[in-house]
């Protein structure tokens, strides 16, 4: 059984950087964790193990608990009553889930960029410092560098440079986007996670994102839930295929999708379902 | 088939042409009557206005409306400032508790009740708590009548302007690890401002135009006076007073208070507009 068409061969030929996962040690690890909304379950016992520096993509139909998975990890849910998780995830030995680790310092760890460009109602510069604010107090020379560092991180600062002063609601869908890349990047954290972040976008400022995880992922750890198959081909080095909050399958992207293992996973990356 | 197509469409072309014409003329009837009246308010007011209107007290010669105009300004200041943080941290509550919350629910629906209340009923309960207790009707009943008049506008339009900033807006700052108090303040009235604002102007405008819960609270006070313990005049009050008297200078004075007032009203209207659309704009 060869689930490879060529199609899914012209991609990850196309994928940008090979990095081998080979000897790259985990940084997260998510241990039997399980998710309720209210009584419904809505993931079981996940066990997955996400390495450092590297892009690990997670794949599935609508409704199968990946993008769940993201808003546990920097504990999203906690918003809402009546969600909650049950389970660990490790981040440096430390249970970044567990009710005495405060959901600030989680957050400060893990940053999450949204499937929709979220820029607040101020400047850009300030939606820059808004999130340093919160964790450190840096003087204005070190703050002003730190808010260049992150746009240009982000790649987009020499669209950006001219008017930091300007309200950051003027800059197009995708400049938007960059910026709340740079917003959560700017916060220094280990772990950043990316719910659809392309979505809501055009090709070009897609492929512009995409140019950008595989810069970030030298020094942060990427985890990016996407619905396009061959944005995880092309973007991601690990990928875990998801269904019905289960994890069916993770391994090297190569091999998820071009030998899978279980008969979903084929039937999912061949499009017969999804 | 065809025909009967043809025939179903014209049917349909008739009713609709009907139902514009019978709403075109219900519409033009009611702006004509609102034409009527803004045009006897402004024939009337001009006549009367002048610069005793504003210079000279109930008693002056000529007789004028300074007391009242003072003492508006006044007392609808304070209930502002009484009613503004209380109103916004309500409504901002009720935003962050939702929909299903029972004392959302609750709280919610007393508001409504608040905001629907006669306003002479919102009166009588100040009477009762302020007035009779220090003996005198006073300014500060006044304030404390027209704060109850402007807080549940306040709560409903700050909830309401709340609820329509993005979830995804507020998991963002949520994301970034700020506090909730951090989220509400810098994130979530920042977004919303231009509405807040919005409805702040109007609840001063329907406080500036309330007679009812004035009558025995701030009572009317025929000089000018700037203390909050005393008796107070009102615009609204005091055009009551006016047109219950017989002679035609009161009369005349009294349409250039309601002038005032309307312009004034009118001034506030125009300047949230202004606002919304800057907010939309940015």
């Amino acid at each position: 059984m060869n689930a490879m068409t060529s199609d899914s061969a012209a991609l990850i030929n196309k994928q940008r950087t090979e990095s081998s996962i080979e000897g790259v040690r985990s940084r997260a690890s998510i241990k039997n964790l399980d998710f309720f909304y209210g009584d419904n379950q809505a993931l079981y016992d996940i066990n997955l193990e996400v390495l450092d520096k590297r892009v690990t993509a997670m794949i599935g139909p609508s409704g199968c608990g990946k993008s769940t998975l993201l808003r546990i990890l920097n504990r999203m849910f906690e918003l809402y009553p009546g969600q909650r998780a049950k389970g660990q995830i490790l981040l440096d030995g430390e249970d970044i889930i567990d009710a005495k680790t405060p959901a600030a310092a989680t957050r400060a760890k893990v940053g999450m960029v949204f499937q929709k460009p979220t820029p607040f109602p101020m400047t850009i510069y300030d939606n820059i410092a808004f999130g340093v604010g919160l964790h450190e107090k840096l003087s204005k020379a070190d703050l002003d560098q730190r808010v260049e560092w992150a746009l240009r991180k982000a790649a987009i600062w020499e669209e950006a440079k001219d008017r930091l002063k300007t309200s950051a609601l003027g800059l197009s869908g995708g400049q938007q986007q960059r910026l709340c890349i740079a917003r959560t990047i700017a916060v220094k954290p280990e772990v950043i996670l990316l719910d659809e972040p392309t979505s809501a976008l055009d090709p070009i400022s897609t492929s512009r994102i995409e140019e950008l995880i595989d810069e970030l992922k030298s020094e942060f750890t990427i985890m990016i839930v996407t619905h396009n198959m061959q944005q995880a081909a092309r973007c991601s080095d690990v990928t875990a295929f998801f269904l019905l909050g289960k994890l069916m399958e993770s391994g090297p992207t190569n091999d998820i999708f071009m030998s899978p293992k279980r008969q979903e996973t084929i039937d999912y990356v061949t499009g017969r379902f999804g | 088939m065809a025909t009967t197509n043809a025939g179903r469409l014209a049917r349909r072309l008739a009713v609709d042409k009907t139902i514009k014409l019978v709403s075109t003329l219900l519409a033009t009837i009611a702006l004509v009557l609102l034409a009527m009246i803004l045009w006897a308010l402004f024939f009337n007011g001009v006549r009367a206005l002048g610069p005793h209107v504003f210079l000279n007290d109930t008693f002056g010669r000529p007789n004028g409306l300074a007391n009242a105009i003072v003492g508006s300004l006044i007392q609808v200041g304070f209930a502002t400032v009484i009613a503004l943080p209380v109103g916004v941290l309500a409504g901002t509550l009720l935003a962050d508790l939702g929909k299903s919350s029972k004392l959302g629910e609750t709280v919610r629906f007393v508001n409504d009740v608040l905001l629907s209340a006669p306003s002479i009923l919102i009166g009588l309960f100040v009477y009762t708590l302020i007035v009779l207790p220090m003996g005198r009707f006073s300014g500060w009943a006044g304030v404390a009548a027209l704060a109850i008049v402007m807080l549940p506008v306040i709560v409903r339009s700050t909830e309401d302007m709340l609820r329509l900033v993005p979830v995804q807006l507020r998991e963002a700052a949520y994301a970034l690890g700020a506090s909730r108090w951090t989220v509400t303040r810098s994130v979530l009235w920042r977004a919303a401002r231009a509405g807040i604002l919005t409805g702040l102007l109007l609840a001063i405008a329907r406080a500036a135009g309330e007679t009812a819960p004035l009558l025995f609270t701030a009572f009317g006070n025929p000089q000018t006076s700037f203390d909050l313990n005393q008796p107070m005049a009102t615009l609204p009050v005091q055009i009551f007073n006016l047109t219950l008297s017989a002679d035609a200078d009161s009369i005349a004075l009294a349409w250039a208070g309601a002038l005032i007032i309307t312009v004034g009203v009118l001034a506030l209207n125009i300047t949230s507009r202004l606002l919304i659309s800057l907010g939309q704009r940015k």
